[in-house]
């Protein structure tokens, strides 16, 4: 068995050299060394086991298993008009960067809405940019610790392309900028490592959708990390929706820092993947800034979806809200671990956190593990975790005005997710999510 | 329209009913009263389908069909209403997408087409007034927040919106102020038809001063102990419901059972 691990890495390793051999003259030293010092991390830690207490519930080798392809490739997968709509946003029409395993694939990307000055390019080319090098430099893989997360040092040491956002000063994006990651079908056991790193300068407003999904039935491995970094008073809107395909495996590390007065608001919906993992990560270390870190996991038949959070209170004056609602059917799985930190010194900190889950079948399961470390004396903190089942009141009450039972179970569910839904400002997410939970009755229930 | 026959009933192996016999006709209203605990709202409840309810024997016949045979939401189809005692708080489902939602269920199982969004809102903000609801309760949740008496409007709004052959009212006039006690008799008067029936359940004459029956039922012990007009209930004001319980053994008695 051991020596079985070892062969699944040393392929990541073989990987690894032919990709550091293959790196352009243009790119710097300084980025050569972090892939380096990544991969080195990565051959430490290994894939995390059950006995790792942040994954204790998630077993992630059948991820380790997969016949390991990392996906330089992608830059000349097909992809239609009619995919491309499908899995496009109409508000981000002229708004979206499209990846292809992970490869910004500019030929699919319009950037037409985007303001003067906006900076929406390839990571790999603002790596190697006489303008922005210095700045993707100073934040990449800062925020988001690959000493400490495996699947984030695997990322970190196979970065080769992704998205550098940059909002300068006190601009405004009117249309929700669109990140869309697209798994291609033709490639079976591909891993794919997006990377993105956005920087909203001081008083800056923006609203970001990152998206995941598969345009076929395969089985690919995702491995993907976004780090964000808010100055002081900028603004952001960040939505993130996973939904890959039946088989697919989904691994993904969301770190933001957030500067003083900054404000970021994050929902992250989940219904796709076999098997997904969601860590995120808010550091509170400026005075006065508020973050809402919301979700909602919609799993059923055999899937397993995991978020791990950790919203750090490190100075006074910050507020946080956190919301996550799961819905469970079939044989699903969910863990939902949730921490937040409040430091020495953080006074005034105003931190909520709820976690409630709906189970739809005797054999779903979740996990649920709210915790508040509190080490400052003047704070409001509340905490809270629910798991139940559809109310036998509500059910008559729907019946009695003649609806059917299918009907008023699906209504009730999504009288469940809605307090998450309601709050999306995006239309065409929140009709992709009523028909997801809807299903059946998406289409009856606008009113 | 209904035809209960020797219904008995009981709630985990208890029995609460013990031999209702009972005929309504369209165009009729009949108030059923009686003491707690008489089974007054275990009635209304088994008629509506309650599933916590057991028929243990007797028959239901509706426009000549076995009622008790038919599923709640079926016989909410078919036209049976029941407002009930304490309205169902459902979060996150604004009134309009359920009143929407049920009236098409219902139209759908007519052979009538659905209504879409604009054309329903057009209706409900007309049978809205019949309960002096303002637009706002629409797009609130249902009965989500609602006080005691904006939750018992509502319910008569889904029977304005559902149009009922026969209404099931279990205690609506519980907890109304005297304003609310009239918009809402003064709804299921507006309502009320030679096409339709209405029963009222409730524990006081109040009510009914303002909803006049043409029939009053005194129900003690799971039984009717004692029928007339709406006289009936003028005496029993006066008199209270010991006047009635006194009279019938707490035992088996006059009704036949087994």
């Amino acid at each position: 068995m051991v020596t079985q691990i070892v062969k699944e890495e040393d392929q990541y390793q073989a990987a690894f050299q032919q990709l550091q051999q293959s790196t352009t003259a243009s790119d710097p030293a300084w980025f050569g060394r972090l892939r380096e010092s990544a991969m080195d991390r990565f051959q430490q830690l290994g894939f995390p086991s059950l006995k790792e207490e942040e994954w204790k519930y998630t077993n992630v080798a059948a991820i380790s298993k997969l016949n390991f392809d990392p996906a330089a490739i992608g830059a000349d997968a097909q992809m239609t008009s009619a995919e491309l709509a499908r899995f496009g946003y109409i508000e981000s029409q002229s708004s979206q960067l499209v990846f292809v395993n992970g490869i910004l694939r500019s030929d699919l990307s319009s950037l037409a809405d985007l303001p003067v000055g906006l900076v929406a390019i390839d990571l790999a080319e603002a790596i190697a940019d006489a303008k922005y090098g210095e700045l993707v430099r100073e934040h990449l893989a800062r925020s988001a610790d690959y000493n400490a997360n495996a699947f984030t040092a695997l990322n970190t040491a196979f970065v080769s392309s992704g998205a550098f956002i940059l909002i300068p000063k006190g601009i405004e994006l009117e249309s929700p900028l669109h990140l869309n990651f697209l798994g291609d079908p033709s490639r079976h056991g591909a891993s794919n490592f997006p990377r993105v790193l956005i920087i909203s300068e001081e008083n800056s407003r923006a609203t970001v959708i990152e998206s995941y999904a598969g345009t076929s039935d395969a089985a690919y491995f995702t491995n993907a990390v976004v780090e964000i970094v808010l100055k002081d008073g900028a603004r952001l809107e960040h939505y993130k929706v996973q939904r890959e395909s039946i088989d697919a495996y989904h691994i993904a590390t969301t770190s933001a820092d957030l500067g003083s007065n900054s404000s970021y608001d994050s929902t992250t919906i989940n219904f796709g993947a076999r098997l997904s993992r969601h860590d995120i990560h808010v550091k509170m270390a400026h005075e006065g800034a508020e973050c809402w870190v919301d979700g909602l996991y919609v799993v059923s038949s055999d899937q397993h979806t995991d978020t791990h959070s950790v919203i750090d209170h490190q100075q006074p004056h910050c507020t946080s809200h956190q919301l996550y609602k799961g819905i469970l059917d079939g044989k699903s799985r969910a863990v939902f671990n949730g921490k937040i930190f409040v430091r020495h010194g953080a006074q005034k900190t105003d931190a909520m956190q709820t976690n409630k889950n709906l189970l739809l079948s005797d054999e779903a399961r979740v996990d649920t593990k709210p915790q508040l470390e509190i080490l400052a004396d003047d704070v409001k903190c509340a905490h809270g975790a629910a798991v139940g089942q559809i109310d036998e009141d509500e059910m008559f009450y729907l019946e009695t005005r003649g609806i059917h039972p299918d009907l008023a179970k699906n209504l009730l569910t999504y009288g469940f997710a809605e307090e998450v839904i309601g709050k999306i400002k995006i239309d065409s997410i929140r009709a992709q999510l009523d028909e997801a939970v809807l299903n059946r009755i998406n289409a009856r229930l606008e009113a | 329209m209904l035809e209960v026959r020797d219904l008995h009933a009981s709630i985990n192996g208890s029995p609460i009913l013990k031999g209702i016999n009972l005929t309504i006709k369209k165009g009729e209203i009949h108030a059923i009263m009686g003491p707690n605990g008489s089974g007054k709202s275990t009635l209304a409840k088994v008629l509506a389908g309650h599933p916590a309810y057991e028929v243990t024997k007797g028959q239901v016949l509706y426009e000549g069909k076995d009622l008790l045979e038919m599923a709640p939401d079926e016989r909410a189809r078919e036209g049976v209403f029941m407002a009930f005692q304490y309205p169902i708080e459902v979060p996150g489902v604004s009134n309009a997408q359920f009143l929407r939602l049920a009236y098409n269920e219902k139209r759908k199982h007519l052979g009538e087409e659905e209504l879409d969004p604009l054309e329903f809102k057009d209706l409900l903000k007309e049978r809205a007034k019949i309960v002096e609801m303002d637009a706002s309760f629409m797009t609130r949740s249902v009965n989500e927040g609602f006080s005691g008496g904006e939750k018992k409007r509502n319910e008569i709004l889904q029977m304005a919106v559902l149009a009922p052959k026969l209404a099931i009212l279990d205690e609506t006039d519980s907890g109304l102020d005297i304003d609310a006690l009239r918009i809402v008799a003064g709804g299921v008067n507006h309502l009320h038809n030679s096409e339709n029936a209405v029963v009222l359940v409730t524990h006081y004459q109040r009510l009914l001063n303002y909803i006049v029956p043409h029939y009053v039922h005194v129900l003690a012990g799971g039984r009717i102990a004692r029928e007339g007009g709406k006289e009936l209930a003028l005496e029993l004001e006066e008199k209270g419901y010991d006047w009635i319980t006194s009279s019938v053994p707490s035992g088996d008695s006059a009704a036949p059972v087994v």
